[in-house]
């Protein structure tokens, strides 16, 4: 049975904070599909299309008949466990540093064998397994065996803690209070057990009845002088409360309407660059280095940064056309964030919703994502451990099109949707 | 379609370059004084080496046809077989196949590596593929895993214990307290194997191989160049080979050795009873009682029984890894592909002095090698003998 988490003793400040050595991060290029599909939480595993074998490991032909007609493919993970072994030896740091760890080999209902690290509460072999596939601290693909069943704090597991980025118990940074995504994402985490939550206000002074008031009456909930468009306000908050976030969520954005025809000047255009772009540049330096350093520090170690980017990242929506450009800017920002975290164990998220049901998507028809589902979303792809969210219809919508042709997608949105 | 013999070929010239856990040397150090060992003790010029094969994996970035270079040899016949366990007897097989067909006169069969301190680790990591992508994320340190679970699930089919792999163990030890270890010098006990820590369970630390830099070697040559040369020399009786057997069980149960080992016995003109000693390829002891099985000296998941009814050391009644085989004498890489076959070269020639079997006249040699995902792929056995 798996023990509930415990909060640990606090830390002695004199003592050195470990640093994190990641798992093994090298894959193949074929490989890396199964770390594409477990970034979104999906376990996918290679199908032959002709003679409709599974394969693994991951290969350039199928392993039955050799036709290279091998497509990615959702799988059910049900399988029986046939061994199952504990180390108290690794030649890898990461899990030198984790001993013992426990590893089991599986057999899929779909076929294959499979190597997998194992949940705790999966006690003996053989037995009923249920594998699906996670991101590691590499930010790899693993394969994780499962208790068919859910089983009591199942979350606490601590190799799945490995994976996970729960926010229980953890201390996170909301970039913006005054949005209605903020405040639901502050509800959404207190809910979670977040112990503490910094909130980041630009305009102290203001109140305005904008429910700031209602979260900063929570008992978790901090609210701390936040503008992303200032280097010294940013610097200034990280020197005082960065060694302590373990996880940061960028939700800060300035939304205006309209494309190019419809506005003279820049000044909105770049009103939403300095905070959607140049916001989320500052904060990454400021903040950064800091997780970095503490991505090993004990069970409640930094694990991650949220991104909240827009569905319209992907291809450009000409009626918000110059928010679309910075959400570009940003999500390519994104990337280059995630490929200098990810050496250092932490995890980044990108999140892209479609129109949120807010001020700013007035003029646009439903469906609109609700400021809770989006909040929803965002805790529950930190509890999953997963790097890339497109919540709400909308955003699946324009995912799928975007998949099957990116060009195709531009002309119709060109076309008005 | 019966095989064809090996009439006429000669196995000759066993030599080892001593084993240490460390050393600052690459792989080519280790290949040259193989070599140099095979010409002073054959009395044989470089030039007339014209058939060489190379085992080894820490050769990189160079293969089998860079050491000639380095070595200064022009051999009209080359070949690169870096398969770990399997190493020796694929070879031999070969090296046997281009003397007959007269390809090549005298192939040097070398298999070296060195170990540098970390060298292993960074081994372990590019080792293949499969493993890359599917068990070394995995943490489990090389194979260490993968035969932990190999082991735990014939010990619940079988119901061996720790005990009876402990037997193997420690006879393995006064095997290579007998030929003088570089690398052990104490004897083992049971009880002190039994009381060892765990690596992988059930896997504890004296059922793996110590990691460490060496090399093996031997010539083939036909019988006639042999006797020239005034050479002893071994007669090969009998070959298999097989790779990926078996792949549909689920897990690994059983190894290559029993598709093939009714043609190993019918070419030998011999069962698994006339054999006088056994060396088997022995990364950990649950693959020691595989290949009893799989080469017939008891039937499936009896080798427990087996080992339980016998003395396995050199002396015992049923001889076998008689220079204390990896376990006991460790593992240079690829050399640990030839251990069996320089050690069954010395016994059938006369050279293992004190520690000659009862038997020495034909004994059977077993590969076992590269573990690229979740079981190990090459098998093959051969059978030597003393020449008609």
């Amino acid at each position: 049975m798996t023990m509930p988490l415990m909060r640990p003793k606090r830390k002695n400040p004199v003592q050195r904070t470990r640093q994190m050595n990641v798992p093994p991060w090298a894959r193949g290029r074929v490989a890396l599909s199964l770390t594409a599909a477990a970034a979104e939480g999906r376990f996918e595993l290679q199908l032959c299309r002709d003679c409709g074998r599974v394969q693994y490991p991951p290969r350039e032909a199928c392993g039955h008949c050799t036709s290279p007609r091998l497509q990615w493919r959702a799988q059910s993970g049900a399988g029986e466990l046939l061994a199952l072994t504990t180390l108290h030896h690794s030649n890898d740091l990461f899990f030198r540093e984790r001993l013992p760890w426990r590893l089991g080999l599986v057999q899929l209902d779909a076929g294959p064998t499979v190597v997998t690290h194992l949940h705790g509460d999966v006690t003996a072999a053989p037995a009923r397994v249920s594998v699906g596939a996670r991101l590691d601290r590499a930010g790899r693909a693993v394969l994780i065996a499962f208790p068919p069943e859910e089983t009591p704090h199942m979350a606490d597991d601590p190799m799945l803690r490995e994976m996970s980025c729960d926010p229980r118990m953890r201390k996170l940074l909301v970039t913006d209070g005054m949005t209605a995504v903020g405040q639901a994402a502050v509800r959404a985490l207190v809910k979670a057990g977040a112990d503490l939550v910094w909130v980041g206000h630009a305009e102290p002074w203001k109140r305005h009845g904008s429910g700031l008031d209602d979260i900063a009456s929570l008992p978790q909930v901090t609210l701390v002088p936040l503008d992303l468009s200032n280097e010294r306000s940013v610097t200034e908050l990280a020197g005082e409360i960065g060694g302590k976030v373990d996880i940061v969520i960028n939700n800060a954005e300035v939304h205006r309407g309209f494309g190019i025809g419809a506005r003279r000047g820049t000044d909105a255009a770049r009103a939403e660059m300095e905070i959607n772009y140049f916001g989320a540049l500052r904060l990454a330096q400021a903040f950064g280095p800091a997780l970095k350093g503490r991505a090993a520090d004990g069970v409640l170690n930094a694990t991650a940064w949220v991104n909240v980017l827009s569905i319209y990242a992907l291809a450009n929506f000409p009626p918000h056309g110059t928010f679309s450009a910075s959400k570009a800017a940003a999500h390519s920002l994104a990337q280059c964030l995630r490929a200098e975290m990810q050496p250092a164990g932490i995890r980044v998220v990108n999140v892209f919703p479609g129109p949120i049901d807010d001020d700013w998507n007035q003029n646009l028809p439903p469906p609109k994502l609700a400021p809770e589902a989006l909040a929803k979303a965002i805790v529950q792809a930190l509890r999953d451990g997963v790097e890339d969210v497109y919540p709400g219809d909308v955003a699946q919508e324009w995912l799928e099109r975007w998949r099957d042709d990116p060009r195709v997608l531009q002309r119709e949105l060109a076309a008005g949707g | 379609m019966t095989r064809r013999g090996y009439e006429g070929v000669a196995v000759a010239v066993p030599v080892t370059v001593p084993y240490v856990r460390y050393s600052t040397r690459g792989a080519h150090w280790f290949i040259g004084q193989a070599l140099k060992r095979l010409l002073d003790a054959s009395g044989l010029a470089k030039e007339q080496i014209d058939g060489l094969t190379i085992s080894c994996f820490s050769l990189a970035p160079d293969t089998a046809v860079g050491v000639t270079q380095h070595l200064g040899l022009s051999p009209r016949w080359l070949d690169h077989i870096p398969n770990g366990g399997a190493s020796g007897v694929m070879a031999l097989r070969r090296a046997a196949r281009a003397v007959q067909a007269g390809d090549a006169d005298v192939v040097a069969c070398i298999a070296a590596d060195t170990n540098h301190v970390d060298s292993f680790r960074l081994m372990l990591g590019g080792f293949s593929d499969f493993s890359r992508d599917a068990t070394y994320p995995y943490g489990s340190g090389g194979p260490n895993a993968l035969f932990a679970f190999i082991t735990a699930a014939y010990m619940a089919r079988s119901g061996a214990t720790r005990a009876d792999f402990g037997r193997v163990c420690v006879d393995q030890r006064a095997n290579a307290l007998a030929a003088g270890s570089r690398v052990f010098s104490k004897p083992l006990t049971l009880d002190e194997y039994l009381a060892a820590r765990p690596i992988a369970e059930p896997i504890h630390l004296f059922d793996c191989v110590m990691p460490c830099a060496g090399a093996e070697a031997f010539l083939v040559m036909s019988e006639q160049r042999a006797r020239d040369l005034g050479l002893p020399f071994a007669a090969l009786r009998a070959s298999i080979e097989r790779h990926n057997a078996f792949s549909s069980d689920p897990m690994m149960v059983r190894g290559g050795w029993h598709v093939d080992r009714d043609d190993l016995y019918a070419m030998a003109g011999c069962g698994p009873a006339d054999i006088g000693f056994v060396q088997t390829y022995d990364d950990y002891p649950v693959i020691v009682l595989m290949q009893f099985e799989g080469l017939g000296f008891c039937r499936a998941d009896e080798a427990p029984a087996f080992v339980r009814g016998r003395s396995t050391a050199w002396n015992g009644d049923f001889p076998h890894n008689t220079s204390g085989g990896q376990l006991s004498a460790g593992q240079a890489g690829c050399a640990g592909g030839f251990l069996g076959l320089t050690e069954a070269l010395r016994q059938i020639t006369g050279a293992a002095g004190e520690r000659t079997v009862k038997n020495p006249r034909l004994g059977l040699v077993s590969g076992y090698g590269m573990v690229t995902y979740d079981r190990c792929l090459c098998t093959g056995a051969v059978i030597l003998g003393e020449p008609a």
